[in-house]
């Protein structure tokens, strides 16, 4: 079982990583990364997007060869072996096992079979599954991960495949596990349960990696923390000695200013959710007698687990979407759905979901871009003729007042990294001067520094009295901005109030499903 | 251990493809150049031959100039479809609506003098060709239908459909059985160009279709919808493009001009309306275009050349007995080399070594 590989004593180095140098062209992805991982330890390795986490990981599995640096794994011995370079077979072979941030399991089979699936021989006639279920059943035992093995692995929730994702590598017998982002999909309840399960495999001589940005977690679970910054490590040090926000610095490479909040001066309703309701084929797309309202000069946050009904809230917001009955009010009257450009004209800055997909045409121009909204508007056009001149200077003036980091008005867009494209975004939807702002998911993927960057501007913009709807999967996020909490679950939307009197547990209860009034009591 | 990685280009300037594509005709020349040596001609000969048959006198010139024009506009029309991914492969039908269409107004049913009744023709065409086209794309608008499968098939229920009236209501009977139709009359027929060369007005219709054509989508508000709608419906959607209403104007722009092509042949070229109108304008029209980067002034230049191709090709096989199908193996073959072109407009090719695994023990 887990413990057959590993005579070798607790403590001792499992994986060795050193000198790790990678280039893709002019970029240095991993500059001279050296990193040890003993047996038993929680290493967390954290730093921004384009730290180059993922790209050393991809190293580790062979799936990138490093131009400089060694990878040496132990055997059960204890004695080091030097992965051959480039060979993903070969890191699989040695005991490396990775649960990737997007699952990799086939939806149509039960857990015991995405468990077992590709381990056995081709060539065998019969298998003995309760053999096999006997095993993975001995591994739940020991590791405290749970799962029904039966059902079909599309029913079962996020929590749950994970929990697959990970007895599948345990299976496989690694001595080296390693989460990317492994908490981005849990509530906060399930990734305590998790942190619970790492804490008892580590136990056990389970050497475990663990990746991640968020700061808070990665203080609550690692042994060791080692922090990634431009390739480079930029620190080492053990958790219990840390300080959050030194590493929060480290991170980033200069201080990151405290997030400043003035009191909110709230107005009337200007958006609100009449008893909406929406059926649409999946329960992501779903709503179920949706009733809030957002005023001006707040921020009203929508907090709840991927998948629950934000996106349909983001649809009708955006105008890609209609009601099947309710109403949706901007400033007292029936909204004109599934007219985007309606929308724009009365004020609305959307902000989407998935920036790069929906935000941006990659193959067009940062001034056409920015520019796409306004198409109609005097002022980039003359009897249907494009006035370039005016694009471009409005991009000139977004790219200098947004810090949009590109080459020019010109510029392809899809040249822009995800936080710049954002900051495109924000250059498009808020120079208008909106009454409304959907913000879903704003700083996603963002480093600490546009995070920063973002928050401000959504502060700013509440502050002159626009109200905001900010939809997240980040509690952090939600804490810091929100002056009310709304939750959503299966397409239902309660109100926690006011963010002053919520704690994260509460809330996190409400995620998963519990009323306002258990979650209050802390009772499940 | 050789590992061979792609790397996107950031950037790719106007001149690298237009060198790209020079390139590819070139390279489709020098493997046409087997089959040539293995037909016991001297390929250098076989060429020299075909360029004198499309370029080597007036005469051979306004030859490619005709066989251009409607490559022209059937090229543009795919041009402007592909641009917003409407994958129009309808043109050959289109091209026949637009010269039934034209038979049906300018062969004795309106009598007007030449100013009036040729725009009424063209009119004629262009509508009939638009609204052959927007068929398949309110189909995939509303249904989802697949327009590829959708435009294929119309051009055979067209051209079935012309079969049957040149066979039956619209036969000439003055063509001693022929399967013709009815003559366009005389004041319908396109101006020549020049005395006694068979070049027509048409070629400064698809002129200056390609200069609109050019100044819409680089210049106007229809034509930056049309790109947005083409490079990310999602995101142009979002926006407020309207996409579904984008969509059926290009396909009422892409259906009028591959009607204006059959249009053109109609009154510049035959003078009647019979099934071996188009030796398959419509389809190469999208080698056209692809040729030609889906850019409406390199259409031209591409049309020119397929054109010239195709020519000088019967030119040459006249005096050397070398099939003309080398044509079709030099337009096919230029295709391939500027799509494998493109590729490498897009990607860099970067070589890196793996290191040989070696066991170390500690």
């Amino acid at each position: 079982m887990m413990q057959s590989k590993g005579q070798a004593e607790k403590g001792s180095v499992v994986l060795s990583l050193e000198n790790i140098t990678k280039r893709f062209g002019s970029l240095v992805a991993n500059d001279d990364l050296s990193l040890s991982l003993n047996r038993g330890e929680i290493l967390a390795l954290l730093g921004e997007n384009g730290a180059g986490k993922t790209t050393l990981m991809n190293i580790l599995f062979g799936h990138y060869v490093p131009e400089e640096g060694t990878i040496c794994v132990a055997d059960d011995a204890g004695v080091l072996h030097e992965l051959p370079k480039g060979s993903p077979s070969a890191a699989l072979d040695a005991g490396v096992g990775m649960v990737h941030q997007h699952f990799t399991l086939a939806e149509n089979l039960t857990g015991f079979d995405n468990i077992v699936l590709g381990t056995e021989s081709l060539w065998q006639v019969w298998r003995s599954r309760a053999a096999l279920r006997g095993r993975i059943e001995a591994i739940m035992q020991e590791s405290g991960l749970t799962v029904d093995l039966d059902v079909k692995t599309a029913q079962l929730s996020v929590g749950e495949k994970q929990r697959i994702e990970i007895l599948k590598a345990l299976y496989r017998d690694v001595r080296v596990l390693i989460l990317d982002e492994p908490t981005a999909v849990l509530t906060p309840q399930e990734a305590d349960g998790l942190f619970v399960v790492l804490r008892r495999l580590a136990a056990k001589g389970l050497g475990v990696i663990f990746i991640s940005h968020k700061l808070g977690e990665v203080l609550a679970v690692s042994h060791r923390i080692a922090v990634l910054r431009g390739g480079k490590k930029a620190g080492e040090l053990i958790t219990a000695d840390a300080d959050k926000r030194a590493i929060a610095d480290m991170m980033v490479g200069r201080a990151v200013p405290p997030l400043q909040r003035n009191p909110s001066q709230v107005g009337s309703i200007i958006l609100e959710f009449d008893r909406v309701s929406l059926k649409r084929g999946s329960m992501r797309q779903s709503l179920n007698d949706v009733s809030f309202a957002v005023k001006a000069g707040e921020i009203v946050g929508l907090a709840g687990v991927s998948g629950n009904g934000q996106s349909a809230i983001a649809a009708l917001i955006s105008g890609l979407e209609t009601v099947d009955t309710g109403s949706v009010r901007l400033y007292g009257e029936p909204m004109k759905t599934n007219d985007p450009r309606a929308l724009v004209a009365a004020g609305v800055a959307r902000m989407p979901e998935d920036r790069q997909h929906d935000g941006v045409v990659g193959s067009m121009s940062v001034a056409e871009n920015i520019a796409i909204e306004d198409l109609h508007s005097k002022e980039f056009q003359t009897a249907g003729f494009i006035n370039r001149k005016a694009m471009r200077e409005r991009a000139d003036h977004g790219i200098k007042a947004y810090d949009i980091r590109c080459q020019g008005p010109d510029a392809q867009a899809r040249l822009l990294s995800g936080g710049n494209i954002q900051k495109l975004i924000l250059a498009r939807v808020l120079e208008r001067s909106p009454k409304v702002i959907l913000a879903n998911q704003p700083t996603r993927g963002l480093d600490i520094g546009a995070q920063s960057e973002v928050h401000q501007r959504i502060l700013a913009a509440r502050d002159r009295g626009a109200g905001v709807l900010l939809i997240s999967e980040d509690l952090d996020e939600l804490f810091a901005l929100s002056d009310r909490l709304l939750v959503v679950h299966t397409g239902e939307v309660t109100d926690a109030g006011a963010v002053e009197g919520l704690d994260r547990g509460s809330v996190g209860m409400m995620m998963a499903g519990h009323s306002a009034h258990a979650a209050g009591e802390g009772r499940i | 251990m050789m590992r061979i990685s792609l790397q996107p280009r950031s950037n790719v300037s106007l001149n690298a493809r237009i060198i790209i594509s020079i390139i590819a005709a070139l390279a489709a020349f020098a493997l046409v150049a087997v089959p040539v040596s293995f037909a016991g001609v001297s390929p250098l000969t076989a060429y020299w031959l075909m360029f004198k048959g499309s370029f080597g006198s007036m005469f051979a010139f306004s030859e490619t100039l005709t066989r251009a024009t409607p490559l022209i506009l059937t090229g543009l029309a795919a041009a402007i479809a592909f641009r917003a991914k409407l994958w129009n492969i309808g043109a050959e039908g289109q091209l026949y609506a637009g010269a039934l269409a034209a038979i049906g107004v300018g062969s004795g049913l309106l009598s007007l003098p030449a100013p009036l009744l040729i725009p009424a023709v063209v009119l004629a065409g262009i509508v009939a060709g638009g609204l052959l086209m927007v068929i398949p794309a309110l189909l995939k608008l509303r249904f989802g239908a697949d327009e590829v499968v959708v435009t294929l098939l119309l051009n055979f229920i067209v051209i079935l459909f012309v079969q049957m009236l040149i066979e039956g209501p619209i036969k000439d009977p003055l063509a001693l059985g022929w399967p013709q139709s009815v003559p366009l009359v005389d004041a319908a027929a396109f101006p020549k160009l020049f005395a006694r060369m068979r070049v027509h007005g048409g070629l400064i219709l698809g002129l200056v279709a390609a200069l609109a054509l050019w100044i819409v989508i680089s210049k106007t508000v229809l034509g930056f919808e049309i790109r947005a709608v083409g490079q990310n419906k999602a995101a142009a959607r979002f926006a407020g493009v309207p996409v579904n209403a984008t969509m059926l104007k290009v396909a009422l722009i892409s259906g009028g001009l591959a009607g204006l092509a059959g249009v053109s042949e109609v009154a510049g070229v035959k003078g009647y309306l019979s099934a071996d109108l188009s030796p398959g304008f419509g389809y190469s029209g999208i080698v056209v275009a692809m040729l030609a980067g889906l850019h409406p002034l390199g259409v031209v230049l591409a049309a020119l050349f397929v054109a010239a191709v195709f020519v000088g090709a019967d030119s040459m096989s006249r005096a050397t007995g070398v099939s003309n199908y080398l044509a079709d193996l030099v337009v096919a073959l230029s295709l391939l080399c500027v799509l494998v072109g493109g590729f490498f407009l897009r990607f860099r090719l970067k070589f890196e070594r793996a290191a040989v695994p070696v066991q170390m023990g500690e």
